[in-house]
Parts: structure tokens; C-alpha cells; sequence
């Protein structure tokens, strides 16, 4: 390593001890089964959330399908083996009572809340958004319901759909993803514990855009979430997820999974800024973030797309989605991953086109930096019947420092020749020089890179909602602080 | 401060970059109101001198000192340099790709602005000022949407380098090789800028391997730069006697 290097290196050390600011927990009495995962655990978990007979059977088939499966190796990630016996599949703050409104949710987690920047208390609520705040195995509140059932728009936690649209659950779960699809959504079929439900009736643009707020609080319980979004015809929806954990040494499983239904002209925008807790600068502790997204476009010009900006989490295992069945369907697929010190992310998308007329556009931008690995994993699928098929990719990977490392996998397979496909790819990196060119001018370093980075997402966060957008572009900052070497 | 101080200097300098002397007991004064130029033949160390001043990470001060307005600027960072009012127009200008050149530009003069502890200013009083600088060096407007310096040509580069400094009102500014890669057209343009923008105020060192630059500003010194020191100083006829000479004699 030259001189300049060893300089600037050390303005990373210096900067990139940012503490993570999401990094604490709460103290708070919580209702857990015993670690482990058998069928009895199941049982128990679905006897606690007084699920309907059809759910026991879904659960324990999932468990049955998951034993006959095996964790997937072909990821660019290495992580040590998961023992799914030492986890806890339940937890969940000890409720007094049944609530009633959000002023009697304990003041501990609205505390918790406040201090992840969602106010949950009715004064103090985002004006635009609708959220749902789920607190390890369970969701805690869900605000502007009212406000929504007045459209006949449905957002509640997951656990009270099962109990109040039952209908819905039972015609649409599992049908994107099902629940063999994977060892991990299997997994997820067999334990999942809550997350969020929502249904947009016909001819209805949802007035509010609808959150999820996922965060994991105990240390050894893994987050099993699930999210089902039904979009009816010719309605629209703008969902967006946010994600926090506390900073442990141990690391915790979180597999979650997402469906999206689009019916005929419906569209669905949806927006994640994943911010879990990526370990330490040696590679400690973390986040397993292994989780099915899956969207199904099943109504004709329908419309699925997919924004995510991935900074956290010390693994990520994620490929959202598309399946382009209706004529005219179009998926869409927003990605910036980030990467730094010993993070590893293997994220992509799967385009599916079966429908004529399907069109793909996929816009992935990796950053690396540190010792870290992200890698590009895309698959796109031209059926035989989905005559006058696009697709356009583009890949851009950005290394920062000499240590980190970045691949691209793009696989695409066409079945019929009257496809248009385009692929664009490229690697850059930002240099010495370019940093000394900035210092010169009299720009810090910070600025610089904070210039650079968001110059390099620009057609991502253009993308993402405008509540995220600044946010992203905060988080990107403060996470690559100093990276440069 | 003392206006009659000299601007730089340079004292018995001596630097290295990976245990490879490059500057050797180098001694160089400026004072304000002049234009120097630096000559030499390639590798005898005038590239590097400019980043040294500048304050480039890669080059280790082994001993003397470089004096700016009085006081030394060793131990400053590179963006501290620029603030006290020193520029350096690079020789080959680097592209930065999803950079807009007027958010470069911007930040740049927010920078010196925050440092001068006057008000930053927005992108709309911007947008006047830096279209004043523009004219100076006969740039248009769509050049601000592109982004630093990607896909733009050697002449562009140079001019871009120079409406730099003409917006951070540098006080000492080193323009390495700004000639090189110019047609005759773009080279009265620019020297034509850097003519306007200097003063009895400020301070000019040209490195140069051409008398040509020289005849468009005139230097008041030139000094011939040979294994890392000034071997010979002297005026403008200097120059033209290099320039049919070589370096050869001078050894």
C-alpha cells in the first residue's frame, strides 16, 4: 500500500467509527416459547394467535418441506451454519389487555418508536403515511385504519387479517410464493409470526402511502414477517418498508417474505430502505437478512415495481420479483445496495415474462466498500407466448477502496424471437485522484464522496417516495463515510 | 495581513513519494503581482512540485518549509490549502462521472464561501454568478448540466480548470501544463482569461514546456527546473533562448 492510501485509510478509520444510530434495545416483558422449531412449537405458536384450521395444516406442511430442503449454497455468501434450534421463533411484548386505540399501547414501545423516528401517538403521525409497527414477532399498532376503511382500503398486521378477512388470506397466501419455493420461504411459511396486510379495493388509489416498520428487539429471536398486498383492478398503492435492529455480537435471523397480487391495471410501488444492523467493523454480529419477494402481475397492463435501497444487515439473500403473466404487465426493479467492511449482499431480480407485451426494466447500482462482497444476481425469462417482450438491464458497480469486491451475475433466457433485450453493465471506482481533486477545490472528503454516491444512485432515488429519498441519501453518506482508500 | 510578504516561499525544500527523492533543496520566492513560469525537461520534478504545494497526499516533505502569506502550510490538509486561496490547475483535469459540473462548481464556492464565513449561497444566486465567469472564458451554459470534466475535450478540460479559478478567486495559482493539448484559438481564450483575472493581488506560476504560453502572459521570471531544484532563473528572454536551445547548455 503506497503512502496516499495508507493517509486516506486512515481518514476511514477515523469516520467510518459512526456509530450505528438504531443500535439500542428495549427493556420490555415479553411472552416467548422456549427456543427451537418442531411441530409442537408450531402448534403452540398458532394456538397463541388462534389461527383458523387451514393455517395449522399451511404451517405444518411448510415445516414438512423445510426439513426435506437444504440451505442454498449457490450465493457469493459465506456465513456460518444457522443452528434453527437455538433460535426463538415467538416473542412478543406482554400486552395487559386488549387495546383499543394506540394511546394504550405500552409506552415503552411507542418510546421505542419515537426514537426510530416513527411517531405512532395520533398527534404526532406522519400526515401521509399510514404505518404498521411491527416489534419482533408482533405488530404493535397499525395507524389511520379509519381513515383508510373509509375507501374500503384493509392495512392491518397480518395476524388480524387472518382472524378478519379470512377469505383473503386463505384464496391469496402462499400463492406467489409457495411455501416450497425455498428453504427459506419455507421456513417463513412454517413460523411466521406477523407483519402486514393489504387489500385496495377496485377503482381506488389509495389516498395514503402505507409503511412497515420491522424491527427486531430481542437478541436471540429470529424475525419471521410476512406481507400480502392485494391490489384489485385498476387500483394503486404505494407501500414502503423500513427496517432497524439493536447492535448485538451474536447475529439474527431475519427471513421474511413479501406477495404482491396486481389485478388488471393495478399497480403497486414498492419501496424498501433495509437499514439492519450490518456487524461491526470486524465483521461481528449483524443481521442474516434472507428474505422472498416475489410480485405476481396476473391482470392485463398491470404494473409491479420494485425500489429498494439495501445499506444494512451483515448478509444479504434477496432477489425481488416479477412474474408478467397479464398482457402488457411491466416489472420493475430499483436497487442500490451498499456494502461496507465485512458486509455481504447477494441481491437481485427475477423477471418472468409469460404475457405478450411484458416489458422489464432492471437498474441495479452496487457500492462496495471496505472488505466487503455485493454481488448482482439477476435472472430474466422470456416464455415462448410472451410475444414482443422487452427487457432493458442495467448494472453499475461502484468499488471504493481496494479491498472490496463486486460481481455481476445477469442470466437471461429467451424463448422467442421477437424479444427486445438490453443489457448494460459497468464497474468504476472512486479514486485518489478523483478525492484529491474534490479536497483541492476545497471540498471535504465527506462531501465528495456524499456528491459522487448520490450522483452514481441518482436514477434509484429519483424512484423511491419523497419521505425516502432524502433518508436514503442520508444513510448512504453516513454509512460510507471515510470509505475511501 | 502584510501585503508586501512575499505570497510563497519556498525554503530548502526536499520531498519524496515511495522513497523516491523528487524535490532536492528546492528555493522559490513569489510575491504578489507576479507571474512565474516554470521550464524544465520531463521528470525533473515540476508536476510533482505543483502537488506538493498543493498538499497531495502521495508526497512526504522530507525537510524545509513552504511559506503561504506568512505562515507554513505543512501540516494543512489539501482543503485547508485551497481555502487560504491556493489552485492548482491540473495537467490532466480528472472526469467524475454523476457529478453535474454546476453542483461541483457550487459546492466549491459554498466551500470557501463557509470558510470566508460569508453566506452560502443557492443554486438560483449561483446560477448569475457563475454565468458572469462563464463569459470570462467564453464557456456556455449547457457546459454547467454536464458532468466534471466526462466526455469533454482537452480544451474544455483546461477552460474548466481555469473558470475554476476564476470563481474561488485564487490568490496563487499554479497552472500545470494548462497550455498543453490547446489549439491556437482556445489558447488566446484562455490566456486571455487568466490576463483578466490577474492582479497586483494575486500570483501566477506557469509550468510550461512551450515558449508559445509565454508569449500570451508574460512571465516575470523564468526559472529552469532540473532534478528537483531551480537550476536557473532569469526573464522572458530565458524562454526563448531554451527554445532554441534545449536544456543541454545549461549543464
Amino acid at each position: 500500500m503506497n503512502q496516499s492510501n495508507k493517509i486516506l485509510n486512515n481518514n476511514i478509520t477515523h469516520l467510518v467509527s459512526q456509530p450505528y444510530k438504531y443500535g439500542f434495545s428495549t427493556t420490555i416483558e415479553k411472552d416467548i416459547i422456549e427456543k427451537g422449531l418442531n411441530e409442537k412449537v408450531i402448534r403452540l405458536l398458532s394456538e397463541k394467535k388462534n389461527e383458523p384450521r387451514f393455517l395449522i395444516d399451511f404451517r405444518l406442511k411448510a415445516y414438512k418441506k423445510w426439513k426435506g430442503l437444504k440451505c442454498p449454497e449457490w450465493a457469493q455468501l459465506k456465513f456460518s451454519e444457522i443452528d434453527y434450534q437455538n433460535i426463538i421463533y415467538y416473542s412478543a411484548p406482554k400486552l395487559k389487555k386488549k387495546l383499543n386505540n394506540l394511546e394504550e399501547v405500552d409506552p415503552e414501545l411507542l418510546k421505542t418508536f419515537n426514537k426510530l423516528g416513527i411517531s405512532l401517538s395520533e398527534q404526532k403521525q406522519l400526515t401521509n403515511v399510514a404505518v404498521d409497527a411491527v416489534f419482533d414477532s408482533v405488530s404493535i399498532a397499525t395507524t389511520f385504519k379509519q381513515e383508510l376503511a373509509e375507501y374500503g382500503v384493509i392495512f392491518s398486521s397480518i395476524s388480524e387479517a387472518i382472524q378478519e378477512y379470512r377469505g383473503l388470506i386463505e384464496k391469496y397466501l402462499g400463492t406467489v410464493v409457495p411455501s416450497g419455493d425455498n428453504y427459506f420461504s419455507a421456513l417463513n411459511s412454517a413460523v411466521f409470526t406477523d407483519g402486514s396486510f393489504c387489500y385496495i379495493p377496485k377503482d381506488v388509489s389509495c389516498p395514503l402511502d402505507l409503511s412497515t416498520y420491522f424491527r427486531i428487539n430481542d437478541e436471540n429471536s429470529g424475525q419471521f414477517e410476512r406481507t400480502l398486498i392485494i391490489a384489485e383492478e385498476n387500483s394503486q398503492v404505494t407501500y414502503l418498508e423500513g427496517c432497524t435492529a439493536p447492535q448485538y455480537d451474536s447475529n439474527q435471523l431475519h427471513a421474511a417474505i413479501v406477495e404482491l397480487i396486481a389485478l388488471n391495471n393495478a399497480t403497486i410501488k414498492y419501496s424498501t430502505v433495509q437499514n439492519w444492523y450490518s456487524g461491526d467493523k470486524k465483521g461481528q454480529g449483524g443481521v442474516y437478512n434472507f428474505v422472498t419477494k416475489r410480485g405476481l402481475c396476473v391482470g392485463n397492463s398491470s404494473k409491479i415495481s420494485w425500489t429498494q435501497v439495501e445499506t444494512g444487515s451483515s448478509i444479504t439473500w434477496k432477489y425481488p420479483s416479477c412474474i408478467l403473466v397479464g398482457e402488457s404487465a411491466q416489472g420493475e426493479f430499483y436497487s442500490v445496495a451498499l456494502t461496507n467492511n465485512y458486509q455481504q449482499a447477494d441481491t437481485g431480480t427475477k423477471m418472468i415474462h409469460i404475457g405478450k407485451d411484458t416489458r422489464s426494466h432492471i437498474i441495479s447500482k452496487g457500492i462496495s466498500a471496505g472488505n466487503s462482497k455485493n454481488t448482482y444476481r439477476g435472472f430474466v425469462n422470456v416464455n415462448k407466448k410472451a410475444i414482443g417482450a422487452r427487457n432493458y438491464s442495467q448494472c453499475d458497480s461502484l468499488l471504493i477502496g481496494n479491498l472490496s469486491n463486486s460481481n455481476t451475475f445477469p442470466f437471461i433466457s429467451v424463448h422467442n424471437c421477437t424479444t427486445k433485450i438490453e443489457h448494460e453493465a459497468s464497474t468504476s471506482k472512486i479514486g485518489e485522484e478523483q478525492i484529491f481533486y474534490f479536497l483541492q477545490r476545497g471540498i471535504s472528503l465527506e462531501k465528495g464522496i456524499e456528491l459522487m454516491i448520490s450522483g452514481f444512485c441518482r436514477e434509484v432515488f429519483t424512484e423511491l417516495p419523497l419521505e425516502f429519498a432524502s433518508e436514503a441519501d442520508r444513510l448512504l453518506s453516513l454509512k460510507l463515510e471515510g470509505s475511501v482508500g | 495581513m502584510n501585503l508586501n510578504l512575499p505570497i510563497l516561499e519556498i525554503k530548502e525544500l526536499r520531498a519524496s513519494t515511495n522513497n523516491n527523492e523528487i524535490l532536492r533543496n528546492l528555493n522559490l520566492t513569489i510575491n504578489r503581482g507576479e507571474v512565474h513560469a516554470i521550464m524544465g525537461p520531463n521528470g525533473s520534478g515540476k508536476s510533482t512540485f505543483s502537488k506538493i504545494i498543493a498538499g497531495h497526499p502521495a508526497y512526504e516533505v522530507l525537510s524545509g518549509d513552504i511559506i503561504f502569506k506568512g505562515s507554513s502550510i505543512l501540516k494543512l490538509d489539501p482543503e485547508e490549502r485551497s481555502h487560504l486561496g491556493i489552485f492548482l490547475a491540473f495537467q490532466y483535469p480528472i472526469e467524475i462521472p454523476g457529478v453535474s459540473n454546476e453542483d461541483f462548481l457550487r459546492l466549491a464556492y459554498n466551500s470557501k464561501q463557509k470558510f470566508l464565513q460569508k453566506r452560502e449561497v443557492d443554486p438560483i444566486e449561483f446560477f448569475s454568478i457563475i454565468n458572469e465567469k462563464l463569459k470570462l472564458v467564453d464557456m456556455s451554459s449547457v457546459f454547467l448540466t454536464r458532468n466534471v470534466n466526462e466526455g469533454f475535450s482537452g480544451g474544455e478540460k483546461k477552460r474548466n480548470e481555469i473558470l475554476q479559478m476564476i470563481l474561488l478567486e485564487a490568490e496563487l495559482s499554479i497552472l500545470d501544463e494548462t497550455d498543453s493539448g490547446l489549439d491556437i484559438d482556445a489558447l488566446k481564450i484562455i490566456s486571455k482569461g487568466i490576463n483578466n483575472f490577474m492582479n497586483s493581488n494575486k500570483s501566477i506560476i506557469l509550468i510550461t514546456h512551450y515558449q508559445r504560453l509565454l508569449d500570451y502572459i508574460k512571465p516575470d521570471y523564468v526559472h529552469v527546473m532540473q532534478h528537483g531544484k531551480i537550476i536557473k532563473t532569469g526573464t522572458s528572454e530565458l524562454a526563448k533562448e531554451l527554445e532554441i536551445k534545449g536544456y543541454e547548455w545549461l549543464n
